[in-house]
Parts: C-alpha cells; sequence; structure tokens
C-alpha cells in the first residue's frame, strides 16, 4: 500500500467563480460533450499508471530510496568502463512517482468537481458528496479491474493532511454570534449526545450479539462500546458537504455543524478509552473518572493552545506591514502548528484548529492587506474544497479495497440502532434544552437537527486505525462503518433538500445587514445591559459587555497595529456599505448625480449625495463624464486598501461577502 | 416559601401588579429585594442618586437614558409598582398567549418591547426620531472616537435608509420595519426575569 504525502504546492483547480462563466460558454451540447469525453479519456488514462504505480510489486520506495537508485548509476559508471550508447530519452519514473501521484489525485478530483457542475440537473438532485463516492467506487472498481491493489484511505495521510484544511475554513470563518447565542445547546448536543449515542449503539448491540443463532458470541462489551463509540460522533466534513448545498436558516445551521465539531473531544476521549481498555477487558470506577476528567483535559487543553497559537498569529501580524507578501503564509502554517501540537498531546486538534481560527480573526483581519485577505480567503475555501472532494473520492475506493467481511445481521441493527438512538437522543435533549432557552426548538427543528446527524470519513479512519490482532473483528466493524457511512451520505444526504422543502423550514436571509439594524443591534445590547446591571443579575449581556470592555481597553492595543485599533465597530461596518455602494455605482455605469464640487478629500462621504431617493425607484438618469468616472475610480482604488471586509455569511462554493 | 408568602404582604396591590405583569410571587419577590437593595436611605421609592450608584450603569452609554425610563415626567422618584411595570418589558414573550383583540397588548409583547426602546431615542417624545436625537445616540455609543463629520453621514445613511414617508425623521413603524429581520424577542428579553 502506497504513502501518500500530500504535495500543497498543486494549483490544479480553477476557483469556482470561473464556473459560470465556463459553463455559459459551453452552450451546445456537443460541446459538452466533447469536453466530457476528454474528461473520461484523462480520467482512464490516469487510473492506469496509477493503478500500475500503487501495486506492492512495484519497489516502495520512499524519496530517499529514489535518490540512492538515483546515484547507483553514476557510481557504477564510473567502475563500468564499457561504453554504452548515451541515452538521448530515459524513462526514470520512480523517483517522482510520488509528488507525480498525488498531483495525479489531486487532478482527477478536480475534474470530477468540474465535470458535476456542468450537468446541472445532476448537481441539484444529488448532493456533491454522493457523486464523489460514487467516482471513487469507479475509480476503485477500474484499478481492480486493471488487476492492481486500490489504495486505502491512509489513517495518517487522512488525519495530518485531509482533515487540517477543512476544518481551519471552517474555524476562520466561524459565524461567532449564533455560535456564541447557542453554546449551551450545541455543547449539550455534543457531549450529551454523543455519549448517549455511543453507549446505547454499544449496548444494544453488545445485547444483540449475545443472542443465540448470529454467530457474533465473540465480540465482546469493549470492543462493542469502541465501536459505538467510533460510529456515534457526527461528521464535520459531511454536514459541511449536505449543508451547505440546502441554505438552512442559521440556527440549524450552527447547531448541526456546531455539534459536529465540538463532539471530536468526546469521541477523543471514549476512543482512547475504550482502545486501552479493550485488550485488559475490564473497565473500573476509577478509569471512568479518569476518562470523565481526561474529557476535561483534552477539550480544553485543545481550546487553550488553539488560543495561544492565535493570538501569537495576531501578535505575528502586527508587524507584517513591512513584507506583505507572507501574511497568509502566518495564517495557516500557525494554525496547523496549533492542530499538531495539539495532537502531539492527544488533546483535541480540531478544537485547538476552531480556537486558533476564531481567535486571530478579528486582528489578523484588522493587521493585514486587502491582498492577503483575499489570498487567505481564497486558498482556504480551495484547500478545503480539494480536501473534501479527496475524501469522498478516496472513501469510494476504499470501499473496493479493503477486506470486507459482511454480516446481515451486525450491520443491519448497527444502522437501525444508530438511527434511533440519533432521533431518541435529540428529542430527549430538546426537551431539557427547551426549558433553558428563550428560543424554543420546534419539532421542525429537532426533526432537522436529527436527520442531519450524519457520518463520514472521521469514523472510518478511525476504524481504520484500530488494530487487527487486539480486535479480530476489525473487518467486520469496518464494513458496518462503511454501511452507515453510504447510508447516511446517500439516503440522509439526498433526502434532506426535499424534506426541507416539504416541512417549509426556514431558509437562509439572503439581504444584507443595514445601517439601522447595526445601530439598533447595538443600542439594544447596551439596553439590555443596563437593564441587568439594574436587576443586579450577571447574566448573558453583563458578559458579553464585561469581554467587549477587555478587549478594546488591552487586547485590541496590543493585537492591532497603529491607529486601526481603536476604530469602532460601526465604522468599519459604515465603511463598508459605503464601498459597496461607490463599486455598484462604478459597476452599472454610473448614474446619479454627483454634487458639483470635485471630492477633495480622501473619505467616502463625499461621494454620497446628501438627499439622494432610496435605491430601490428607478429613474432615467443622466450619465456622469468620463473625467468624473475616473475621479471615483481613483478614489476606490485609494479606500479600498483601507477598508477591510467582515464576512457575514460562510459558503463553500460562491465566495461572496 | 413562608418568607415569600411574608415579604409578600408587605407589598400593596400585589396580586393587581402580578396580574398586569405576568411575574410570578417568586420573581416579585426576587425584585421587591432587589429594589430594597437598591434603596439605600429606605425611603420606599427610589430616585435617580439610587440609579446612579450602580456602578456598571455608570459605564453604560445609554445609561443615562435608561435611568430616565424609569421616572415618568414630572415625577422625582420611581415606587416599586413602576419600579415592576418597567421591568416587565423585558420578560420573554409567551409564544402561547391566545390572540384576544379585546385584552390589551401585554406588557412584554412586541411592539410594546419596540415601542419601550423607541422611547429611548425619542427624547423629546414628539413620536419621532430626529436627525439631532439620532446624532445624540451615536455620539454616545461611539465614544467620541470619531469624527463630527463621520457620525453626520451615519445619521443621514440611517435615516435614508429607514425613511420611507420621506419626512427625514424616524417614526415608530419606520422603526419597526427596519427592525422586522431582529428576532426582538430573544434580544429584548431577559432570562432573569422568565
Amino acid at each position: 500500500m502506497s504513502r501518500l504525502v500530500f504535495f500543497t504546492q498543486t494549483y490544479s483547480s480553477m476557483p469556482c467563480r470561473a464556473l459560470p462563466r465556463m459553463a455559459a460558454g459551453l452552450n451546445s451540447v456537443s460541446e459538452r460533450g466533447l469536453l466530457l469525453l476528454l474528461v473520461m479519456m484523462f480520467l482512464a488514462s490516469t487510473v492506469l499508471p496509477i493503478g500500475a504505480a500503487s501495486s506492492p510489486e512495484m519497489t516502495t520506495r520512499n524519496v530517499k530510496g529514489g535518490h540512492d537508485l538515483h546515484q547507483e548509476p553514476h557510481g557504477s559508471g564510473h567502475h563500468n568502463y564499457t561504453k554504452k550508447a548515451f541515452p538521448v530519452l530515459s524513462l526514470d519514473y520512480s523517483h517522482v512517482r510520488i509528488p507525480f501521484e498525488i498531483s495525479l489525485w489531486v487532478l482527477l478530483a478536480s475534474l470530477m468537481k468540474l465535470g458535476f457542475h456542468l450537468i446541472p440537473r445532476l448537481s441539484s438532485i444529488v448532493p456533491e458528496s454522493c457523486l464523489l463516492i460514487v467516482v471513487g467506487l469507479l475509480v476503485g472498481g477500474l484499478i481492480k479491474v486493471v488487476g492492481e491493489d486500490p489504495p486505502v484511505l491512509d489513517s495518517q495521510l487522512f488525519f495530518l493532511c485531509l482533515l487540517p484544511p477543512i476544518i481551519l475554513d471552517a474555524g476562520y470563518f466561524l459565524p461567532i454570534r449564533p455560535f456564541t447565542e447557542n453554546v449551551g445547546t450545541i455543547l449539550m448536543f455534543a457531549v450529551v449526545g454523543t455519549l448517549w449515542n455511543a453507549f446505547f449503539v454499544g449496548g444494544l448491540l453488545y445485547a444483540v450479539c449475545q443472542i443465540e443463532g448470529t454467530n457474533l458470541a465473540n465480540v465482546d462489551l469493549l470492543a462493542c462500546l469502541l465501536f459505538g463509540s467510533i460510529i456515534s460522533a457526527v461528521d464535520p466534513v459531511a454536514v459541511l458537504a449536505v449543508f451547505e448545498e440546502i441554505h438552512i436558516n442559521e440556527l440549524l445551521h450552527i447547531l448541526v455543524f456546531g455539534e459536529s465539531l465540538l463532539n471530536d473531544a468526546v469521541t477523543v476521549v471514549l476512543y482512547h478509552l475504550f482502545e486501552e481498555y479493550a485488550g485488559v477487558g475490564s473497565v473500573s470506577v476509577a478509569d471512568v473518572c479518569l476518562g470523565v476528567i481526561s474529557f476535561l483535559v483534552v477539550a480544553l487543553g485543545g481550546i487553550l493552545v488553539g488560543t495561544i497559537y492565535g493570538v501569537l498569529a495576531a501578535f505575528t501580524s502586527r508587524f507584517t506591514s513591512h513584507t506583505r507578501v507572507i501574511e497568509p503564509l502566518f495564517v495557516f502554517v500557525y494554525s496547523y502548528m496549533a492542530y499538531l501540537s495539539a495532537e502531539v498531546f492527544h488533546l483535541s486538534g480540531i478544537m485547538a484548529l476552531i480556537a486558533c481560527g476564531a481567535v486571530m480573526r478579528p486582528y489578523v483581519e484588522a493587521n493585514i492587506s486587502h491582498k492577503s485577505h483575499t489570498t487567505i480567503k481564497y486558498f482556504l475555501k480551495m484547500w478545503s474544497s480539494v480536501s473534501e472532494t479527496l475524501i469522498f473520492i478516496f472513501l469510494g475506493v476504499s470501499t473496493v479495497a479493503g477486506p470486507h467481511s459482511w454480516d446481515w445481521t451486525f450491520v443491519t441493527v448497527t444502522v437501525i440502532l444508530c438511527l434511533v438512538a440519533r432521533v431518541l437522543g435529540v428529542v430527549g435533549l430538546t426537551y431539557i434544552i427547551n426549558k433553558f432557552r428563550i428560543v424554543k426548538l420546534t419539532t421542525k427543528d429537532q426533526f432537522i437537527v436529527a436527520y442531519g446527524g450524519l457520518r463520514g470519513a472521521i469514523a472510518f479512519s478511525l476504524g481504520y486505525l484500530l488494530d487487527r490482532v487486539q480486535f479480530p473483528k476489525r473487518d467486520l466493524f469496518l464494513t458496518a462503518i462503511i454501511t452507515v457511512i453510504f447510508f447516511t451520505v446517500f439516503v440522509q444526504g439526498m433526502t434532506i433538500r426535499p424534506l426541507v422543502d416539504l416541512l417549509a423550514v426556514k431558509k437562509k436571509q439572503e439581504t444584507k445587514r443595514s445601517i439601522n439594524e447595526e445601530i439598533h443591534t447595538q443600542f439594544l445590547d447596551h439596553l439590555l445591559t443596563g437593564i441587568e446591571d439594574i436587576c443586579g443579575h450577571y447574566g448573558h449581556h453583563h458578559w458579553k459587555d464585561k469581554l467587549n470592555r477587555f478587549n478594546k481597553k488591552y487586547v485590541k492595543k496590543c493585537l492591532i497595529a497603529g491607529e486601526r485599533s481603536k476604530e469602532p465597530q460601526l465604522i468599519a461596518f459604515y465603511h463598508k456599505m459605503e464601498m459597496k455602494q461607490a463599486i455598484e455605482l462604478v459597476e452599472s455605469g454610473g448614474g446619479v448625480k454627483l454634487p458639483s464640487a470635485v471630492p477633495s478629500t480622501v473619505s467616502m462621504q463625499n461621494i454620497q449625495p446628501k438627499k439622494s431617493p432610496p435605491p430601490a425607484y428607478e429613474r432615467a438618469l443622466p450619465q456622469i463624464s468620463q473625467g468624473r468616472e475616473e475621479e471615483i475610480r481613483n478614489i476606490l482604488r485609494t479606500n479600498l486598501q483601507k477598508t477591510r471586509q467582515r464576512l457575514r455569511s460562510y459558503n463553500r462554493h460562491t465566495l461572496v461577502a | 416559601m413562608g418568607s415569600n408568602y411574608s415579604t409578600l404582604s408587605k407589598i400593596p396591590n400585589v396580586d393587581d401588579l402580578m396580574q398586569e405583569t405576568g411575574f410570578t410571587p417568586a420573581h416579585i419577590v426576587r425584585l421587591y429585594d432587589r429594589f430594597n437593595a437598591l434603596d439605600k436611605d429606605k425611603k420606599g421609592h427610589l430616585s435617580p442618586q439610587d440609579f446612579e450608584s450602580i456602578k456598571e450603569l455608570a459605564m453604560n452609554p445609554i445609561g443615562d437614558r435608561i435611568i430616565g425610563a424609569f421616572f415618568t415626567p414630572g415625577q422625582e422618584v420611581v415606587d416599586f409598582h413602576s419600579f415592576v411595570r418597567i421591568l416587565a418589558h423585558f420578560r420573554p414573550v409567551d409564544k402561547n398567549r391566545p390572540r384576544d383583540p379585546n385584552t390589551p397588548e401585554p406588557v412584554n409583547s412586541r411592539t410594546s418591547k419596540l415601542r419601550f426602546a423607541f422611547q429611548l431615542y425619542d427624547q423629546d417624545k414628539d413620536g419621532k426620531i430626529s436627525r439631532a436625537e439620532l446624532l445624540q445616540v451615536l455620539r454616545s455609543m461611539m465614544e467620541m472616537q470619531v469624527t463630527e463629520e463621520q457620525l453626520e453621514s451615519i445619521a443621514d445613511r440611517t435615516i435614508q435608509e429607514a425613511d420611507l414617508d420621506g419626512d427625514s425623521t424616524i417614526s415608530f413603524d419606520e422603526f419597526r420595519k427596519s427592525l422586522e429581520k431582529v428576532n426582538i424577542d430573544h434580544k429584548m428579553s431577559s432570562r432573569f426575569l422568565r
């Protein structure tokens, strides 16, 4: 089995923005068909070298070995004096094999993404993740037909290379306000919900295994509990892939997504706990207590590590005003280091990454240039997109490759128990949570939260890491895990969109925030803080206000360079709005009458006419002169360096703020 | 529970108060204790100085407006009933309230909450938020970190966005419309007063 190392310099996919233009260009059916044919041919031609290269018969060398091979002919050439003809053209594949394979896989993934968007009907019915798994199955099948061994999703590769970009993307663009408003609910679902799932599934599975008639009697309790803990965690990659396409309202999105992120700590602890003691065969009360303490250490430690690295990154960005080009690098490297450092101590790497991204973002964004900001945004989206595609394709390939041990009883019982556990867990927890929430969760909300509990590649990788000697039933577990993943991704992923429409669940509000809303919500925040102080109650608003004050007084001064440390939030928001309006003005060819005075200051206020009518009205407007337009463009160009974008909504496929 | 009942009996007209505001006896007792804690001279009513002694309120940019909202014009003191009535605005909304057009709007409905907030903006009580009033609010919230020019353009932009009838002021209906996407039930409710 070949070990692939992720090669980060392969920019082989076009950004998603180019797609609509390209698709529009290929209007005729014949052109589209031709492109598809090209893609298929390329696919076929790439599969064969991959298959040939991945086979275990070829000597598996790493790069060092390749070098050795390279040195040898030179060495032998010195001692051996028989003259050969000078090789004009020679084939030496072995020393570029690994980067070549990686690039091919990444190229394959990206071409698949391109291909899907050319078939619009398909992408609206079937979510992308399903299509990618199917492609993976096909590729795996092709490789097997050729006679080679398809590569399996290596857990090292997955956890160290494929998962971090997706999590960093999620953490950096995490919508903080809805997250902190619902953090109690999210934690309940993540911690208590996952524990419930794990024990319910594990326990009942063990009970079923003990029934006479099935030949599963040698599956012991701890192995079942371990299996339960692996299969119970909701997967962030799968949730992201499916939920991004259905544009559900903010609350539900953050609930399911937040749960999938925060349950990592629970999964890590349970997994290690059961794996440790499965060999011994029994767990004592002391071990359980240690497990609880371990959970706190893992979760809080992960967050602490992430915060430290986030603060470091923010501090570093304060001094980058002279070397703007490497600003994005600091963001990526510090975050990756946070993840790796957390993994060193077996803390929760996912929580470290989320904490790092969320902590550093407001300060880094105030410090870096506009272009660096765009670079970070595009790179994160690109990497996470490619990672996600690769993960799903590899899942498909691994399904074809992996040794399977199918047992009807075990697998069907697992699937049913997962569903039942999820539904019961969500309903039960919501009943308790609603007692503490101001805005209650309705039955519709509960249904979507339960239905959105998708499992994915993390479960598969954790299962793959199990030791074959210690767990003789590993293949059975893997088969069951894959079946559950397929079931959730295909069945639940495909049906969630029509169900959302059927149940008329509230969708994401597309309209942007107006300045009125911004001012009034700040006002109301102050009002509620005041009321809470009068009541003598230190509630939500009080602590938020205290945190804001602390932030303004101490933290911003440390971490933000220069004058921007004092800029109030409202001003930044206002500038952004003005900028948008000015850009729209220029793009529409100019139509609003400008004041006759030439704008001499650089501030945007002078461009905006004092008494213009509301923009909703259409009227015949005079064109502005060329000179006026040039002035506007100059002012825009200089101002674009100063304003900052604040991302409000987070969407994978469109990079619109 | 025994101490609760004895405290309740000290408050005159407590049943009417509970009926009007929807607070439970436990809440009334808590608020009564708080009222007494604030009333340092044990006068039986609160004056502006008692509110000002709450130090977090002094740091609040709109603290003086909030204090002003408790005192009806002309009155120098706040008795317990008015105290509770104002705080009742911030009770979470009862979703299951039957929509009876005959009974008056309860004090903690969405409209009443918005009206309370509106009155904090509208200091001269003419039913409209003028440009000058908006400027005052912005000035106090920005805490003197911006130029007058920037404040004026923000104020102009705000009025331009919200003003639908073109009178360069924001009426209560325009105010309500500009906040229709905000979840007022959540934003203007305190869990403490459930």
